[in-house]
């Protein structure tokens, strides 16, 4: 998998590749720690590099197999001491294993065939292509001690400085701020106050007006009266209409969702691609919320967030926890890796509501227009909890509709209407509205 | 001085003894007022402690409570997959092609899937069996959401098990095989090679079996004729597409005459080209699409039809026959005669005359004229049913020789005449079974009602012509507990096989020879290269040849039984509602009659001067309802009371009409129980009875869409002319475009001098247009239910239908002419002069408010005209209707405030109001009013609220997905890709839409044909809707 997020790199945005970068630092300090601990604390010296090693694991092993857990295929620590420990089989049989393990199990190698039967009967992949070094590398890998938790949260600390921080000092500057004010404010009473004395002590009189008290002034003329009175219907109506206006619009809407599904960890950290999920917004007029099996593709190994991925907010245990909402629900087996319980769907809450009578198509704009998700739906990747960006009215839409140019490019359709249009107008490039994306019934039918 | 003024109140006062005017003398209002009720009990109310301040108060609050709480927004949950199918992407429909083959209805069509839920029925346009899909195929889907179906296997009216059922049922069929008693089959025709197959696996199995194939509409003669003939038991095939001259003697062929299925094929033959179109002579009793289409139609009783046909066959082939025709008649069947002769083989002649000897002598005609319209390759298969068959089983059945009956697509208690016969029967047997989506009639007579699913729900395989093969597949997982009478079959014949499996085995083994099974699913049709052997329908042997005498000896026997005694009823099915196992369907319920604009009824059709006699009269009332006499109709002593009467011009003297399938009382809501139960008549399984008559009291409540029925001489309504004047002279002659003065000059109105308004400049992009070309239109009424099925368009109910708040978007106006022809009443309008006298305008047109006696008649289909320069976006003071560029008139539902400005100043009358809300409410109990049935729906147009108004949108959600489609896949969008519902569902090529813009277009070169006209041009409005002016064949030989 890993793969092919890298891959998508090319898709994200700034953005994310921002992100990507921090974590390739956080993997490159980490790695270095390692080559540290090898280095001084390797017992079984060999000839494998475990740093090569860790690529080929993560290439091709990684989608079955997992250094401490079972999963497709054994739990593969320490494999070569465990199986001359226990099996007395050595190295050899190991390459011959993963080059060909279909052949020796049909051979009828005694502890093939053991293992073949203990995993349902599923074969494992040949590696033909993995050459002794390459094997020996991996294994130099496997061999490596488990690396001590806390290590990953340290370095990841230190590249990532807690944001709160910020918020704390601006808390501290304001509280400053405030209590400058109140001092000097207090100095200015005592001032006055002691002027005050002096001016008495001196024989000074100070003059204390006694008019007509302010309210009374205001009550007699007729003309403050008027405007104050047409001040406050404005206002009132201004924000009465405000008040009616927003009625409807959920701009920000932030539903608490059944599983706490983090935007922010899929489409930011990892730089997954919204339409590998939210495929239909390809072809259809829904975005489509991704059906459980496309959430299984991926954690059916993902069984549980790395340590980093934790935050002050959220622990590791409560994402893992959400990790195992999702099995219960697809009716996974983790244990057993297979699916052995009754599915239940999840009951989302829907946060995008558009009223039944306004067309909207998700592939006319995904697609054919290539405008980003983020466009409508906001840095969807740096949410922690998804939320409603735009407002979705009318307006809003109109708007877009009257800036955004029509990508006509490479597209047959476009050719010949494109051509005669912006002859009409007189421009290079057709904006949405000039092209009839403001007629009513193009979304209201 | 005293006034003599009179003011009117209501048109009541015109009647001498209104009832109504009576009490109005007497009381303001005709009904009490219902204070009381209203204000419920008068101690409560004056010991209540709420004073009426008090009461303002909780109003006042409540309202500001309900107001604010309105505020809040709901919360909407969504549910995904857990699994999401490979072939579903919400959003994106699926379209599967199957078959319709409901024992009435076959048809290969194609169903529109959208989430895994069938919406909508199409033409599969790959077929070659059959026409396209009629209004009741059209209107099939909606059945499959009927919130009455039987949920699952039931005893005695009590659920139970499948598993159960099985138990039972096999141990009583053992039993009953071991006592050596009989086991009878009645099924509607399958015409399905695997069905077949099942059949005789299950007579072998079970010995004593008796299979009786049950068609509630018998076409037994011209089976028996044609077996006779050509010694298979089928129905001749014609393709009216070759046809120049088609006489027709009572035959229905557009309507559902054989099966029907033969419009599209007479539609071709019916626009004029190079010249040419095909002649169409009908004589009939009961004015039927058929004659409504024809270019000479002679009414004539069924008796004089025969004699008719008789006497044809005479002229045509030789001999005498003895009897005297009226002259008119005779007449007319000596010069059908002569152009038969001169046609040739492009001569076909059709009868409809439930008699063997009608049926052979119609053959032996065609097979003088060695026609080339009849197709002898490939003969009709969907109509096996046996009437001798039946009614020995029912004999059988009474006299208590049937140990089992079980039944499978037919509902005889309500379709037999003798159905008490039957009913006792039933209850003679020891086991009866019946397989129905309904607890029909006669499913809820038997012990066992087996749940049957929809045919959208099941497999299956249908051989609609001989070598002419459909498949049925499902398009949707069942959605109740149900199994359909061929894994029945399997089940009770200990076969562990599915149904779809045997059909797959029978398939590869014995039709396919070697093609592919999965490219015939997709095709949905599969042309065998030659017939199957095993496929040969189960005939009993009957003895039909004693019937047939030699060719000539048949016309003379024919002209024998031409007998008749008074009144004469021919029985006919409607276009709407076919044989009455879709009554349920409030579709087809509001779908007005092609002929009579009549919803919601069937009728007695009584000729002018019959309803004189008879003292029947149809008057129009206050509210413009259609209101009409009773008439008690006995045939043979079996009575029906209280028929409605409706005065049909056109139907022939001394004849009567009366449509089968209503008058339903089981299986179906209180609303759709509509009119009478005709097959109470239908004695010995023929459609002619004589008949007595006698007027009843009271008056009947009809829902009549259309009550204006001439044209009043205005000929530009629907332009029309003869062939010959159509090839001889002029465009201008006879399709001129109108005048209006300017500075004295004649200008036609469609030059810019004369515009209200400055053009705007459509050149640009897509400019649609839709025409519709009223020679090929025979006014079938199939795009009006797709219409209804892909814009969501709501059932009013029979009520508010009378109030003329029909809500269809697209509607096909019937004219009748006043005179002998339109062009007689256009001559008559032209020579008025002055208000008075023979020739004064005042009593002229008066006269011209009633049809002829035997009128000709035009159909026109119209839908909103989207109006380049619309009358309706003008007025409304919201700007909730506007125009787009690609031509299309807008309607913005959300913006409409419901003024229903527009539809005043509309001047086509194709705005539609809803005055109700028509969706989830108890009022109008239709299928929008329970969750099974919205999911008919489609969801990419919007149900409408009360208080707007609607009307043809040109299917823009179609036209945008059109155009979104070819966006994405980058290229330019090919002629015919663009189709409205209508357009689609019109097989008879009468409904052409399209991109004018594209000048290689169809509907561009239409748009410059000489033929087009626009519907009231001289309006002015630039309409996007065009007509093609009607030509008929006038020419007699």
């Amino acid at each position: 998998m890993k793969k092919s997020y890298q891959s998508l790199e090319d898709n994200s945005t700034n953005n994310m590749k921002q992100v990507i970068h921090r974590k390739l630092t956080s993997k490159i300090l980490y790695l270095g720690f390692i080559i540290l601990l090898t280095l001084s604390t390797s017992l079984h010296a060999q000839e494998g590099d475990p740093i090569k090693g860790k690529a080929l694991f993560n290439t091709n092993c990684a989608a079955c197999h997992k250094l401490d857990k079972k999963m497709t295929g054994p739990a593969l620590r320490n494999i070569e001491q465990r199986l001359a420990d226990e099996q007395g089989l050595d190295r050899a049989w190991l390459t011959d294993w993963i080059h060909n393990s279909a052949g020796m199990v049909k051979a009828g190698d005694a502890y093939a065939v053991k293992i073949f039967n203990e995993y349902n009967g599923t074969a494992m992949t040949a590696f033909p292509q993995l050459s002794d070094q390459d094997i020996s590398d991996i294994l130099a890998y496997t061999a490596e001690e488990a690396a001590p938790a806390e290590t990953g949260t340290a370095t990841v600390g230190g590249v990532n400085p807690n944001p709160s921080t910020d918020t704390t000092s601006n808390k501290l500057i304001l509280g400053a701020l405030a209590l400058l004010f109140g001092l000097l404010a207090m100095a200015l009473v005592l001032v006055r106050r002691t002027l005050n004395r002096f001016a008495e002590a001196k024989g000074v009189e100070v003059a204390s007006q006694k008019g007509v008290p302010i309210w009374k002034a205001f009550v007699q003329n007729q003309f403050l009266v008027l405007v104050t009175a047409i001040f406050f219907l404005l206002a009132s109506g201004y924000f009465v209409y405000g008040y009616f206006m927003q009625v409807g619009v959920d701009q920000g809407y932030m539903p608490v969702q059944p599983i706490h599904y983090s935007h922010k960890i899929h489409a930011g950290d990892n730089g997954i691609d919204c339409k590998y999920c939210h495929s239909s917004a390809r072809v259809s007029k829904t975005s489509g919320i991704p059906s459980l099996n496309v959430c299984m593709n991926c954690h059916k190994s993902i069984t549980e967030v790395a340590e980093s991925t934790a935050t002050e907010e959220f622990s590791k245990e409560f994402y893992d926890g959400e990790i195992q909402k999702l099995y219960a629900a697809a009716g996974w087996n983790d244990a057993e890796q297979k699916y052995s319980g009754t599915p239940q769907p999840v009951k989302w809450v829907r946060i995008h509501n558009l009223p039944d009578f306004a067309y909207f198509n998700h592939s006319q704009h995904v697609t054919v227009g290539g405008i980003e998700c983020q466009t409508c739906h906001g840095p969807v990747e740096e949410m922690e909890v998804m939320y409603q960006f735009s407002s979705l009215t009318m307006g809003w839409c109109i708007n877009c509709h009257r800036e955004t140019n029509v990508k006509v490019e490479d597209n047959a359709y476009y050719t010949k209407i494109h051509e005669q249009l912006s002859k009409k107008y007189g421009v290079d490039k057709l904006t949405v509205a000039q092209m009839g994306g403001l007629e009513c019934g193009k979304c209201h039918y | 001085m005293s006034s003599n003024k009179k003011y009117w109140k209501s048109v009541e006062e015109l009647n001498e003894n209104s009832s109504i005017v009576e009490a109005l003398k007497q009381n303001e209002f005709v009904e009490e007022i219902p204070t009381d009720e209203f204000l419920g009990d008068k101690s409560t109310l004056e010991a209540s402690s709420t004073t009426r301040r008090d009461f303002l108060k909780y109003v006042g609050f409540s309202t500001a409570a309900a107001s604010l709480a309105a505020c809040e927004g709901p919360v909407i949950k969504s549910i995904p997959y857990v699994v999401q199918p490979e072939e579903i992407i919400p959003g994106v429909a699926n379209y599967y092609a199957t078959t319709i083959a409901d024992g009435f209805d076959f048809a290969s069509v194609l169903v529109k899937t959208r989430e895994g839920r069938p919406i909508k029925i199409e033409n599969n346009t790959m077929a070659t069996t059959k026409g396209g899909a009629n209004a009741r195929v059209n209107a099939s889907v909606l059945g499959l959401y009927d919130s009455l179906r039987v949920q699952g296997p039931k005893k005695d009216g009590k659920s139970i098990s499948w598993s159960t059922f099985d138990l039972e049922t096999n141990q009583k069929l053992t039993d009953l095989m071991n006592a050596g008693k009989e086991i009878v089959l009645l099924t509607q025709t399958f015409a399905s090679p695997s069905t077949s197959k099942l059949i005789s696996n299950f007579k072998e199995k079970y010995g004593n079996v008796r299979h009786v194939v049950y068609d509630a509409v018998s076409e037994s003669a011209a089976l028996d004729a044609y077996q006779a003939k050509y010694g298979e038991r089928a129905l001749a095939n014609y393709d009216f597409s070759k046809a120049s001259t088609i006489v027709s003697v009572g035959a229905d062929f557009l309507g559902d005459w054989q099966g029907g299925g033969f419009d599209s094929g007479y539609a071709k033959g019916r626009v004029p080209q190079e010249g040419k179109m095909s002649r169409h002579i009908q004589i009939e009793a009961n004015m039927s699409l058929t004659g409504a289409n024809a270019d000479k139609r002679v009414p004539a009783t069924p008796s004089q039809q025969k004699l008719a046909l008789a006497k044809l066959y005479s002229y045509v082939v030789g001999g005498s026959v003895s009897g005297d025709l009226p002259k008119q008649i005779d007449d007319a069947v000596r010069k059908a005669a002569s152009q038969l002769k001169e046609a040739g083989s492009n001569g076909v002649v059709v009868t409809g005359i439930q008699d063997v000897n009608a049926q052979t002598v119609a053959l032996e005609i065609n097979a003088y004229l060695s026609s080339k319209v009849f197709d002898k390759s490939a003969p009709i298969k969907t109509r096996q049913g046996n009437d001798a068959d039946v009614a020995t089983l029912v004999a059988d059945m009474k006299a208590g020789k049937v140990g089992a009956i079980i039944m499978s697509g037919v509902n005889p208690l309500y379709t037999l005449p003798n159905a008490n016969d039957f009913a006792e029967g039933l209850k003679k047997t020891e086991l009866s079974i019946a397989f129905s989506m309904k607890a029909d009639e006669t499913a809820s007579a038997t012990q066992y009602i087996a749940a049957a699913p929809h045919y959208l729900e099941s497999w299956g395989d249908v051989e609609l012509k001989k070598g002419h093969y459909g498949l049925t597949q499902p398009t949707i997982r069942p959605l109740f507990d149900t199994r359909q009478f061929q894994d029945a079959l399997l089940k009770w014949t200990g076969n562990d096989m599915s149904y779809h499996d045997f059909i797959k085995d029978n398939w590869n083994t014995g039709i396919l020879g070697g093609n592919s099974f999965n490219k015939a699913l997709h095709d949905g049709i599969y042309v065998g290269a030659m017939p199957t052997l095993e496929n040969t329908p189960e005939t009993t042997e009957t003895n039909t040849s004693e019937a047939v005498a030699s060719s000539g000896d048949a016309a003379r026997a024919l002209a024998s039984s031409a007998k008749s005694e008074g009144l004469e009823l021919t029985l006919y099915t409607k276009v709407g509602m076919g044989d009455g196992q879709q009554a349920n369907n409030p579709w087809l319920q509001e779908f007005p009659d092609p002929l009579t604009r009549v919803s919601w009824d069937n009728y007695l059709t009584v000729s002018t001067a019959d309803a004189k006699q008879l003292n029947l009269k149809n008057w129009h009332v206050a509210n413009g309802g259609l209101n009409g006499s009773y008439a008690n109709v006995t045939v043979n002593g079996v009575t029906i009371k209280n028929v409605p009467v409706i005065i049909q011009p056109g139907q022939a003297n001394g004849s009567v009409g009366l449509s089968l399938g209503y008058g339903r009382t089981a299986g179906l809501k209180d609303e759709m129980k509509t009119g009478v139960n005709a097959y109470a008549l239908y004695q010995n399984f023929n459609t002619v009875q004589n008949v007595s008559v006698t007027a009843a009291s009271g008056e009947h409540e009809f829902a009549c869409v259309q009550l204006q029925n001439t044209l009043m001489g205005r000929g530009d309504i629907i332009k029309e002319t003869t062939l010959e004047i159509f090839n001889t002279k002029d465009k201008d002659y006879w399709n001129a475009i109108p005048v209006v003065s300017l500075n004295h000059v004649e200008t036609p109105v469609t030059s810019p001098d004369v515009d209200l308004w400055d053009e705007f400049d459509r050149s640009i992009g897509h400019h649609f247009n839709l025409s519709i070309d009223l020679n090929a239109c025979t006014g079938c009424g199939a795009c009006v239910i797709a219409c209804h099925a892909e814009n969501n368009v709501p059932v009013v109910g029979k009520s508010e239908i009378r109030r003329s708040r029909d809500m269809h978007w697209l509607r096909i106006d019937r004219y009748y002419s006043s005179e002998d022809t339109f062009e007689g009443d256009d001559t008559k309008k032209e020579n008025f002069s002055g208000l008075f006298g023979d020739n004064g305008s005042l009593g002229g047109f008066n006269e011209m408010e009633s049809p002829a006696d035997n009128p000709q008649v035009a159909f026109q289909p119209v839908m909103c005209q989207h109006c380049n320069h619309a009358p309706c976006e003008t007025v409304c003071p919201v700007a909730a209707t506007s125009h787009g560029r690609q031509g299309q008139n807008h309607m913005a539902y959300n913006r409409c405030v419901g003024t229903r400005y527009c539809a005043n100043n509309c001047p086509y009358k194709v705005r539609r109001f809803n005055w109700f809300l028509y969706s989830e409410n108890d009022e109008f109990d239709y299928h929008m009013n329970d969750d099974l049935g919205r999911m008919v729906l489609n969801p990419d147009v919007v149900v409408r609220s009360r208080g707007v108004m609607e009307k043809c949108s040109m299917c823009i959600q179609k036209t945008q997905k059109t155009i979104l489609d070819a966006k994405r896949d980058g290229r330019e969008i090919k002629d015919g890709e663009f189709q409205t519902a209508c357009s689609s569902a019109c097989s008879n090529g009468a409904m052409t839409f399209g991109d004018i813009n594209d000048k290689e277009s169809k509907v561009a070169k239409l748009k410059e044909d000489n033929r087009m006209y626009h519907l009231l041009e001289s309006v002015g409005t630039k309409p996007n809707v065009m007509y093609q002016t009607k030509v008929r064949n006038t020419t007699e030989a």
